[in-house]
């Protein structure tokens, strides 16, 4: 077959096949997830950071409040709840994209990011009650510096991932979210659950422990 | 689609499975919480806080996180940097207090 | 057949840059050999400015009392020297390297990233013109390349010097964050077919283990900079003595990136002293398995070794113990490395090349930094020479000894392979011993200050302390490595334009890069290569040292007919417009006017949804058809 007569077939043609979506890669796994992954190994590193100066500084403020004077149990549970269900419509919204129904991906990731808004508002609200009723701030002692510093950066990550997936939603609703995109919904998912992870240590090592009295 | 990754999207966790998770995680917020009104002493209900919520981890990371099911190379990066940070986490901490 | 009736979103629809040539083609570019070629020129900027800070204080210190510079400017020249030196020259410079050679040396097209690629390089640029833009706009940081508070909080240093910083090093840092996950992608899954992990050059496996350094530390010294930022700019208490802060908490945090970021600078230097030895030497790099297990060996204990920064905060004498001992440690694969390039060399017929030249210096320097960076591992006796100028001699041993030198020799080993010129051998010479001279005459004299007492990051010394003599010698000798790096700057820009057109393999050399032409073409390869050993290119050239039937089908390989059709990703304006709007958001922080920083942020926003959405803007090239 010649140069010519696939030119004569259509430049278009051309630019399609060799559109292959799945370039082969040496070790059989698509870029994308693995670059994913090791962004997710690099972020744990970043909260743990965060983390390692919370576990220092937590009981070290010269005035209070402190930890375990301003913890509130029943509220956080609730909140950690709604980010963990959404991590499950999360997915339930992948095995759609990797079945090929891209239509309702954006359902389940329309109830994903109405968790996550769930989620931020129990904080946020929690943040006002904090600075409202216990007068304490991010300038109150360095507990709160740090509390609010490690909750806040987390939030911004919760922030970031509802924008990231209500543009991949908006893209499954317009129709213009094809099959070759399935891993870009998986990456996101993975960013998601990650998110959601960090979450459990936070609450964990932050509330849990706190409220326990370790 | 490469054949290796044909073979891991056939070992795929149904939507049953997947709300069985969530119900998992469910139980097993609800059992941290009421771990901590149980009275033990504090070491023990440190410990098993931090059981139960690495359970809740690795519940996320195997079936949501899809790790159970795909290259192994996901899980082992993961682990080096969740290794890395839980040991350099504990030395500082250790360390400075 | 695929159709072309798929519905396109807005953003497939925006124009896409074309141009192939000119200003827009450079700033739009995502190929990886473009980028390589703006981190070098601009590195090599920035590394004058860091050149010129250094001499200003040499001067300064050339006798006792002098006043050149005020202690206040001194301060200033230290922290914008170090700082310039390590993440906007040395730094850049090696990612010039990467960026040009590791597709190449795997056999790729690209990188696995390329807008990604792109985007690293603007962020260094716009990192290093923020920071550097704090000298016109009321003074740089004066807290030293670490900012340690309390010097570095509002309280005791209240202008914008450390918030530009701070800022900067996060703009700068973010590039080199994002770099690292694209280079371990790149490697790990865009080898050419058999190229093994244990066929590829020993550059490759630097530059990787060297990405899991960046991507698991960056985020440490990351969040580090972001709680002084945050003291600084919003008032929180971390770093504040009265509220019951612990300054070692950001002594923890910065050095624990701070020390795997030295095995960041140092290791892909080692791998180019890899890279060249054994061209030549005519001969294979002695132990390649232990060199790459050495190389993983010497980054993962780098992660347990921070501490020896801080024996004198006070953390015990068996924590310091702990520390003392794993740092002695890395002594082990690092002293098997020189054992191992010495094996390269001996018995092999060496041509004493410029590269070669400084090849052989960095064995020489980085031995002896090696050596006093255990000595001051030492902890019992880190207390004496802690802060002293010894420890400024150790690390300008290993910091120019080993990773500039190794760097001057990348530039003469393939720079007629980035720009299509010979470099003139003889200016090469001349440059490498000029440099070599003036190196050991300024930073050697440097021990022997340091343990008699002269302490670090003063701006004069009385008479009559003994080290007016030294610091005279020091003086002299940075003027030969000014001098030094002048004539390397001159040998580059005449050879651009008058050195002899480079052939494909100028070196004889033993890798794949030398198979294509000089300057690489756009695509790289005309066909994927196929790869049946370690050396491929060598035993190619002497199929009798191929192991068996492998040697075969090489030969095979290489009739094969090249690939007829070829898709390149194309530019992206995406990549330069998130990497401005971060410049003006940094802008809008620095100063604190929220509506310029969230405007910043959200142009930045739209262009990485853009960037997301847009799709590769491909180009097809078809090569000279020979159906």
């Amino acid at each position: 077959m010649s140069h010519a007569s696939a030119h004569a077939a259509g430049h278009v043609e051309v630019h399609q096949e060799a559109h292959a979506h799945h370039h082969h890669t040496s070790l059989g796994i698509p870029n994308q997830k693995l670059g994913t992954w090791i962004f997710i190994a690099s972020e744990s590193m970043f909260f743990a950071a965060l983390i390692t100066t919370y576990m220092v500084y937590r009981y070290r403020s010269v005035v209070g409040p402190h930890p375990d004077e301003v913890v509130n149990i029943p509220l956080t549970t609730v909140s950690t709840f709604i980010l963990l269900m959404s991590s499950l419509t999360m997915a339930l919204g992948v095995s759609a994209a990797h079945r090929g129904e891209m239509r309702q991906v954006g359902k389940f990731l329309a109830i994903t990011i109405l968790g996550g808004l769930g989620f931020l508002v129990i904080q946020f609200y929690e943040w006002w009650h904090l600075a409202h009723d216990f007068g304490l701030t991010w300038r109150t002692n360095i507990f709160g510096s740090i509390f609010y510093i490690l909750t806040g950066f987390h939030k911004a990550h919760v922030i970031a991932g509802m924008v990231w997936l209500a543009v991949i939603a908006i893209s499954s609703f317009r129709g213009t979210l094809r099959k070759e995109h399935a891993v870009n919904v998986d990456v996101a998912g993975l960013y998601w659950h990650f998110v959601d992870v960090v979450w459990i240590v936070i609450f964990t090592l932050v509330f849990l422990l706190t409220e326990a009295g370790v | 689609m490469d054949t290796l990754e044909k073979a891991q999207q056939a070992a795929h966790p149904t939507t049953r499975d997947y709300l069985k998770v969530g119900v998992t995680l469910f139980v097993l917020t609800v059992a941290e919480v009421v771990a901590i009104y149980l009275g033990l002493p504090r070491a023990l209900l440190a410990a098993v806080l931090v059981v139960l919520s690495a359970w809740k981890f690795l519940l996320v990371a195997q079936f949501f996180m899809h790790l159970k099911f795909d290259s192994r190379i996901y899980a082992g990066f993961f682990a080096v940097g969740i290794v890395l940070a839980v040991l350099i986490t504990l030395a500082v901490t250790v360390i400075i207090l | 057949m695929a159709t072309i009736t798929a519905q396109r979103s807005f953003w497939e629809a925006l124009p896409k840059p074309k141009a192939q040539t000119g200003f827009w083609s450079w700033v739009t570019t995502v190929d990886h050999k473009r980028i390589g070629i703006m981190y070098f020129w601009t590195s090599i900027v920035f590394f004058l400015i860091g050149g010129v800070e250094a001499l200003l204080m040499r001067l300064q210190l050339a006798g006792p009392n002098l006043s050149l510079i005020g202690p206040d400017l001194f301060n200033q020249l230290f922290t914008m020297h170090a700082t310039t030196m390590i993440f906007l020259a040395i730094m850049p410079l090696t990612a010039a390297f990467f960026n040009y050679f590791i597709p190449l040396l795997i056999g790729a097209r690209d990188v696995a990233f390329p807008k990604l690629n792109a985007f690293s390089y603007w962020m260094f640029l716009v990192g290093g013109i923020f920071l550097n833009s704090s000298w016109v706009l009321g003074g740089p940081s004066d807290a030293g390349w670490f900012g340690y508070p309390n010097y570095s909080t509002m309280e005791f240093n209240p202008g914008f010097g450390v918030d530009f910083w701070i800022i900067g090093l996060l703009l700068s840092g973010i590039g080199t964050l994002v770099s690292g996950f694209n280079f371990i992608v790149t490697i790990l899954n865009l080898r050419a077919p058999g190229m093994s992990l244990m066929r590829m050059p020993m550059f490759v496996w630097a530059t990787l283990v060297t990405s899991f350094l960046i991507v698991f530390s960056f985020p440490v010294i990351t969040v580090a900079l972001l709680l002084l930022l945050f003291d600084r700019i919003f008032g929180t208490l971390l770093f504040n003595i009265l509220a019951g802060a612990d300054l070692t908490v950001y002594h923890h945090l910065f050095w624990v990136f701070g020390h795997p970021e030295v095995y960041i600078i140092v290791l892909p230097a080692m791998g180019i002293v890899s890279e060249v030895l054994p061209v030549f030497s005519r001969k294979p790099l002695f132990g390649y398995s232990v060199m790459v297990f050495s190389t993983m060996l010497i980054g993962f204990v780098g992660f347990g070794v921070w501490s020896h920064h801080l024996f004198t905060v006070g953390m015990g004498p068996v924590v310091n113990t702990v520390f003392a001992l794993a740092t002695m440690i890395i002594a082990v694969p690092t002293g098997i490395k020189m054992f191992n390039w010495i094996g390269t060399l001996w018995g092999g017929r060496l041509k004493f090349t410029s590269a070669m030249l400084f090849a052989l210096g960095f064995l020489a320097l980085f031995l002896i930094g090696g050596l006093t960076g255990v000595m001051l591992s030492a902890s019992p006796s880190n207390a004496q020479i802690h802060h002293t100028y010894f420890v400024v001699g150790h690390f300008h041993y290993v910091m120019i000894g080993g990773a500039l030198f190794s760097l001057m020799a990348a530039i003469h080993y393939w720079g007629p392979k980035m720009f299509g010129r010979m470099l003139d051998e003889r200016l090469g010479k001349i440059s490498f011993w000029t440099l070599f001279i003036g190196f050991n005459l300024t930073f050697f004299p440097m021990h022997i200050m340091g343990v008699m007492g002269m302490p670090r990051r003063i701006y004069t010394y009385d008479e009559g302390l003994g080290v007016g003599t030294l610091n005279a010698i020091s003086t002299f000798g940075a003027l030969m490595m000014g001098v030094a790096i002048l004539i390397v700057l001159y040998n580059l820009l005449t050879s651009l334009r008058r050195g002899q057109p480079a052939p494909a393999d100028p070196w004889d050399g033993r890798t794949l890069e030398w198979t294509l032409p000089s300057p690489v073409p756009e695509y790289n390869f005309d066909r994927t290569p196929h790869v049946t050993s370690r050396d491929e290119l060598w035993i190619r050239k002497h199929p009798h040292l191929a192991h068996g039937a492998e040697g075969h089908a090489a030969a095979a390989a290489e009739q094969s007919r090249p690939d007829e059709v070829i898709v390149l990703p194309g530019g992206s304006y995406m990549p330069l417009l998130v990497a401005l709007a971060s410049l003006v958001a940094a802008y809008g922080l620095v100063y604190w006017y929220p509506a310029v920083f969230w405007g910043g942020i959200a142009v930045a926003v739209a262009g990485l949804i853009g960037w997301g959405l847009e799709g590769d803007n491909e180009r097809i090239i078809r090569l000279g058809g020979n159906c």
